[in-house]
């Protein structure tokens, strides 16, 4: 099944001929406004960043941290629907970046499974990150994202066995997500130790790249994580823009910043 | 089966090996959780297995729960309900509530794992209080999520709590009540695993949470169905709890499951009605989804954005349900029925002035049903029914709230 061409795939292919890892970007949708979110996207992609990862808000995020989980609050409290996601993904789509979608379960399995693999090809995501979704109890998605050509990307944690990471990796088309730490996201000043094992584990049983994810938010942790990983996703760092600003027109300016820092820092691995 | 059996037989074997009751129930966790719910099934499993754990559990019950509880036979409320009403006096146990069968199983657990510190979740506190007991009894560290509007509607159990040495953690994200203090206590399991047990306090979430839970209140039900023969002769017609999570009505109801003959019913919290969504009945008044690790039914919207619950019984005020009575309910093996604010608490003042008992504001939820189930029971047998029902709390922690609801509190 994990043969099928990724859609993520030739973005990674680029990204290792010229040495050096993807960043990938997070911001959930319709924070803090749907438009508001697209532009924030669009800046990302503007200053450097090579894949957004769009969130689907949800109202119980049980691995995110106090960050997203407020921006999460924010776009709820704003009325952003799953369709509306579907927008958003299509409009930063449109900019030439591959975007994949994150997303908590319940909303996906509330659309419908099938429908809602449909209708994200439809609006060029390229597959979905899936933090509490197991490949045990994936069965549909599965057989969904197969039948429309989407990538899945499911989760690794320290403490999975080897045997659990290579069932995992099997499953995950595109890349794999590994949680460089124990714990939910949020930007630390200390990358984790156990991060590069958890990258050296998964690279004796998976080809698939590694995207490693939870806690950076500087452009030197992004050199340190690019020097082992193909993938080095910023979540937190990059919401916390938008959050602290007293006005859109600065947010984005922080957000522009950032992401330029961290697009240097991939760029330049500690290998 | 006959009727003077004296063990429940158990019927076909559930969860499977993955946790699920059919379609629900599962594993619905970030795979950080994964490894130690799988220590933890391979524990329990182990546990159930051991006798020496049995035998420990059970004289811990024994001697410091004080179980078996009474089954009463509460003379004056069965003439007020037309029907023979057999009270599981939960209420009489140390803690005052069926929690503390779970927690003293889980304490057991978390010593037989080598952990040293447990976390939980509470609501109106009650589970939060057993956690603190079995934490001291059992000499671990103790850290309770509560959420802020929790903490402040129920500052004497945030007391208690601290009395006994707990630490607890007023949980200020998202609607600020139970479901968010479970997220919060998720999050905190994710980052301090190795050393930490989540101590649940019902038969929800990712398995094998649902399956254990279970088993460590099932004797309620062993207790129940037993004393039931030995004062009646025979079985109950039928037997009734509350559901919030669910954790008491399937420990009453596990050993009658084999009973064709004992109907169970579960009465869910309908708040102000079930058609002004006001409520906290999700089985009778959501939908299937995925909620706190397991597939269930789902208090949610129409994009499966979790929908905030309402009762006046904070433990009964959760937008889910645990997936084995999604299941008993899919069957039909179990029937449930909303029970509004007003019809349980209008049977909380009938209990307290027929049988000087004053009832948890969830149990009132059972007995209220009771009631209503009573004449159409008695109509469809053609003669008085027996009825079991599980009064699974006392009622002092609700004091404040029943004094205020029948306005009874001097004006300060």
């Amino acid at each position: 099944m994990s043969e099928r061409t990724s859609r993520i795939g030739a973005a990674f292919d680029k990204a290792r001929a010229d040495g050096r890892a993807l960043l990938v970007g997070c911001m959930p949708a319709g924070f803090p406004t749907v438009e508001g979110s697209i532009a924030a996207m669009k800046a990302m992609v503007a200053a450097g960043v090579d894949v957004i990862e769009v969130e689907i808000p949800y109202s119980d995020p049980v691995m995110d941290g106090p960050v997203i989980q407020r921006a999460s609050d924010i776009a709820l409290a704003g009325g952003v629907r799953t369709r509306d996601t579907l927008r958003v993904i299509e409009a930063v789509a449109a900019t030439g970046a591959p975007v994949v979608t994150m997303t908590y379960w319940n909303p996906i399995e509330h659309y419908g499974v099938d429908a809602f693999a449909r209708d994200l090809a439809a609006a060029g995501g390229t597959g979905l990150v899936t933090p509490d979704l197991i490949p045990e109890e994936a069965g549909e998605w599965l057989a969904a994202s197969d039948a429309h050509g989407l990538d899945r990307t499911f989760l690794v944690a320290p403490s999975s066995t080897d045997q659990r990471l290579a069932m995992t990796a099997a499953h995950c088309r595109g890349f794999v997500y590994a949680t460089a730490i124990m714990g939910v996201t949020g930007a630390r000043s200390q990358t984790s130790q156990a991060a590069p094992v958890l990258v050296s584990r998964l690279r004796e049983v998976t080809d698939l790249p590694v995207g490693v994810g939870l806690g950076v938010g500087t452009g030197a942790q992004a050199a340190t994580v690019a020097g082992y990983a193909d993938a080095v996703i910023v979540g937190s760092a990059l919401i916390r823009c938008l959050l602290d600003a007293s006005d859109e027109a600065s947010g984005l300016a922080a957000l522009r910043a950032l992401s330029a820092e961290l697009a240097e820092g991939v760029r330049q691995p500690d290998r | 089966m006959s009727a003077d059996a004296t063990k429940s037989e158990v019927p076909a074997q559930l969860p499977d090996a993955a946790g699920h009751f059919g379609t629900f129930g599962g594993r619905f966790v970030p795979e950080a959780l994964v490894a130690a719910l799988d220590e933890l099934a391979t524990a329990h499993q182990a546990a159930m297995a051991d006798e020496t754990f049995r035998d420990e559990f059970a004289g811990l019950l024994r001697q410091y729960a004080g179980t078996p509880s009474l089954l009463y036979e509460a003379r004056r409320f069965s003439a007020q309900a037309g029907a023979r009403v057999l009270l599981k006096r939960e209420d009489l146990n140390h803690t005052g509530a069926h929690k503390v069968r779970n927690v003293l199983g889980q304490a057991l657990l978390t010593r037989r794992m080598g952990k040293r510190r447990v976390i939980a979740e509470t609501g109106a506190g009650q589970h939060g209080v057993a956690t603190a007991t079995a934490a001291a009894l059992f000499d671990l560290e103790c850290v309770v999520y509560m959420g802020q509007v929790d903490t402040e509607r129920q500052a004497l159990n945030v007391a208690r709590m601290r009395m006994l040495g707990a630490t607890v953690v007023p949980v200020t994200t998202g609607s600020r009540t139970l479901k968010d203090a479970m997220n919060e206590a998720m999050r905190d399991w994710v980052a301090n695993v190795d050393e930490t047990h989540y101590l649940i306090g019902t038969a929800a979430g990712p398995h094998p949470f649902p399956a254990l839970v279970r088993d460590f209140v099932r004797g309620i039900g062993d207790e129940a169905r037993a004393q039931c023969l030995e004062l009646t002769g025979g079985l109950p017609d039928a037997v009734t709890a509350c559901v919030g999570g669910g954790s008491n009505a399937l420990g009453i109801f596990h050993a009658f499951t084999g009973d064709p003959q004992v109907r169970l019913y579960g009465f869910e919290a309908g708040g102000e009605g079930m058609g002004t969504g006001r409520h906290a009945a999700s089985i009778t008044g959501g939908s299937t989804g995925v909620l706190h690790g397991t597939r269930t039914f789902v208090l949610q919207d129409d994009d499966g954005q979790t929908r905030e619950s309402h009762s006046i019984s904070a433990g009964l005020d959760y937008p889910g349900v645990g997936p084995e009575h999604a299941w008993l309910h899919d069957t039909g093996r179990a029937s449930y029925q909303p029970v509004t604010d007003a019809e349980a608490m209008a049977a909380f003042e009938l209990l307290c002035r027929t049988e000087g008992i004053i009832p948890a504001i969830e149990s009132a939820h059972a007995l209220a049903g009771t009631l209503a189930i009573a004449p159409k029971l008695a109509a469809e047998l053609g003669r008085q029914p027996t009825i079991v029902v599980n009064l699974s709390g006392r009622g002092d922690k609700d004091v404040h709230t029943a004094g205020e609801y029948f306005g009874i509190l001097d004006k300060e």
